[in-house]
């Protein structure tokens, strides 16, 4: 079936030099960072690293990882996403459940179902979100990273329908017979055979909860409070540095190669938990999107 | 109604013991199934609900001091200004430039990249491509706006590369708003093109394989088999990609604007949701930012509502 002309050889030749630029191209950013992150600071400083590290150090390494307001931000950033994952997982997962079940089963389900799904196609906006968070005494609290982005409407449908297509009906009905309740069907019956759909939503959860930025940015008003993407945000898109208020940590904190290690740190739990998620979000998006 | 729930639709005859079991079981065992659903239910009127009713506030002149009960109501006063003011205009019409030409490329580039990808034998190569083209759509705004700012700036790597390669004077491609524009839609595209490439190759995958065998004994070329095999078998799903996109007219990407854009751009990069939080949030004029938002929410959830009815009708896609 394949085309063994000469022009189609040419082609693929092309094709794959075009497709292994588009690779290297993805990386390039990374790469860099990564080489003025390992540099001396001089070179580093006189934009003379490219793709390798000149004068190898992990010197902007140590002077990271020293600095108290990063390490802070970094441990408030773990802790959100573990918080933050763990609470979403622990509702999403029933409410997944339930909606799972038919309009005849569960008499409401249907009005349950309308409830949440309007909730994901219309906002409050952004003021109004802020001003019952304000008012919820939330501000400068973990609660105010954690709460509203809990109930993650995507997430539950995803598993929701992973729930109907793939538990057999008769394990539930057995089940039910041999008396147990709903709380020990989920439990018994549907986690076991749910992990690689769970986990799929955890890392992904794990991810947004790692990169979100704005949130930490609006609800803390107290900077000591950042967590680590908020903090980076200020530190080096925004570089309003009256944060720091330590001049020392201004020093320390602002040479390129501390700023290329610190983004790299920030990088590495994604870069981590990102095979795993290739393993799985091929099948989350296909199942959650195309449906036959 | 085009948002019907599957299941329900097909709900089947079912066998007598099912029947038996509902009936006996099922009426004092679904408390347990409210129960299960009581704490999102809590959270989203919190976090959902309450500010949607918050919205009220676009309609008054609120202060915080005062709250939702005591602050003075001015009607549509809020909306006229919207209306009238150059400012919110050229808002609007930054969102929608922006975000459109997101919409178009990042519908081309991923179909273009779906066939060139499809074209490889070597499966470990085509592996290696997917795996890193994906990556960049799991970083974040902050850290790639970071690198951005410091790559594209004007002694940055690219500038030097630039400069070096073909003798050109730097381009300010972030403090430019000529230039400004393009850098944004580029970077998004380089971010999102390799994960939302996913979707075209998984329906090239499904495509029959008969076809091909049967164009080639014709003697179709690989050219020929991708015109007319090919693109025509996922045109569907172009279709939903497309319709879809269309909600997401409004957005244009907060996120990525707020961690590339400065005051040199905000003619051409300031886009809706980052003027909402500059005058609401950070100049304190919350009222005019809630009525912005709520312009927002409401043309959204409109183009939404059409969008999914539209996707439904032409290629007959189901979200739930």
């Amino acid at each position: 079936m394949y085309d063994n002309s000469l022009t189609y050889r040419t082609f693929t030749v092309v094709n794959s030099a075009v497709l292994g630029f588009l690779g290297l191209l993805s990386l390039l950013p990374i790469v860099h960072t990564l080489a003025i992150s390992f540099s001396s600071r001089a070179p580093a400083e006189a934009h003379l690293v490219g793709l390798l590290p000149v004068g190898f150090t992990v010197d902007a390494y140590v002077e990271t990882f020293k600095n108290e307001l990063f390490a802070r931000a970094f441990a408030l950033g773990v802790l959100r996403t573990i918080v933050g994952t763990a609470v979403s997982l622990a509702v999403i997962i029933p409410l997944a459940y339930a909606l799972s079940k038919d309009n005849q089963s569960f008499k409401g389900r249907n009005i349950y179902a309308w409830f949440f799904l309007f909730a994901m196609l219309f906002t409050g906006g952004l003021i109004p979100t802020y001003v019952i968070v304000v008012n919820l005494k939330l501000i400068n609290t973990i609660w105010a990273l954690v709460l509203p982005v809990a109930v993650n409407v995507w997430n539950a449908i995803l598993l929701m329908n992973f729930f109907r297509t793939s538990i057999p009906k008769a394990l539930e009905e057995a089940a039910l017979i041999d008396g147990a309740n709903h709380f020990t069907i989920l439990l018994k019956v549907y986690l076991p055979l749910s992990t690689p759909a769970i986990a799929t939503i955890a890392l992904f959860t794990m991810v947004t909860h790692w990169n979100s930025w704005f949130d930490g940015l609006i609800y803390m008003t107290d900077p000591s409070n950042y967590p680590l993407a908020t903090f980076l945000q200020k530190l080096l898109v925004q570089q309003d540095l009256r944060f720091l208020r330590r001049p020392e940590d201004v020093a320390n904190l602002t040479n390129r190669t501390v700023k290329a290690a610190q983004i790299f740190i920030a990088m590495i739990p994604v870069l981590l938990v990102y095979p795993y998620l290739q393993k799985y979000f091929v099948k989350g998006i296909v199942l959650g999107a195309v449906k036959e | 109604m085009g948002l019907i729930f599957r299941r329900d639709v097909a709900a089947q005859p079912k066998p007598p013991i099912a029947v038996r079991v509902r009936s006996r079981w099922s009426p004092g065992r679904n408390w347990v199934l409210h129960v299960m659903v009581l704490p999102a239910l809590i959270l989203t009127v919190l976090f959902s609900y309450f500010p949607m009713m918050g919205i009220i506030m676009a309609f008054q002149e609120f202060k915080p001091w005062l709250g939702f009960g005591n602050s003075p109501w001015v009607g549509l006063t809020h909306f006229e200004t919207l209306l009238a003011f150059p400012e919110t205009r050229q808002v609007i019409v930054n969102t929608l430039v922006i975000s459109i030409l997101k919409i178009i490329f990042n519908i081309l580039v991923p179909l273009v990249f779906a066939l060139l990808l499809n074209e490889v034998r070597f499966g470990l190569f085509k592996r290696a491509v997917q795996t890193v083209t994906y990556l960049p759509h799991f970083l974040s705004w902050v850290m790639l706006g970071a690198i951005l700012t410091d790559m594209l700036s004007i002694d940055g790597i690219i500038n030097s590369t630039l400069v070096s390669l073909f003798g050109i004077e730097p381009i300010f491609f972030l403090g430019k708003s000529d230039w400004f524009l393009g850098t944004i839609v580029a970077s998004d595209v380089w971010k999102n093109y390799g994960f939302s490439t996913i979707i075209y190759l998984a329906a090239l995958t499904g495509i029959d394989a008969t076809l091909y065998e049967a164009s080639a004994i014709d003697g179709a070329s690989r050219w020929q088999q991708t015109i007319y095999i090919s693109i025509p078998s996922i045109l569907p799903i172009l279709i939903v990609v497309a319709t879809l996109s269309l909600a997401s007219i409004l957005n244009g990407g907060f996120d990525q604007i707020y961690n590339l854009y400065n005051p040199l751009v905000y003619d051409v990069g300031d886009i809706i949701d980052t003027y909402v939080y500059r005058i609401g949030l950070l100049s304190g004029r919350y009222s005019f930012a809630a009525a912005v938002g709520l312009f927002k929410s409401v043309v959204g959830f409109v183009l939404i509502f059409i969008s999914y009815r539209l996707a439904y009708k032409y290629a007959g896609y189901r979200v739930f």
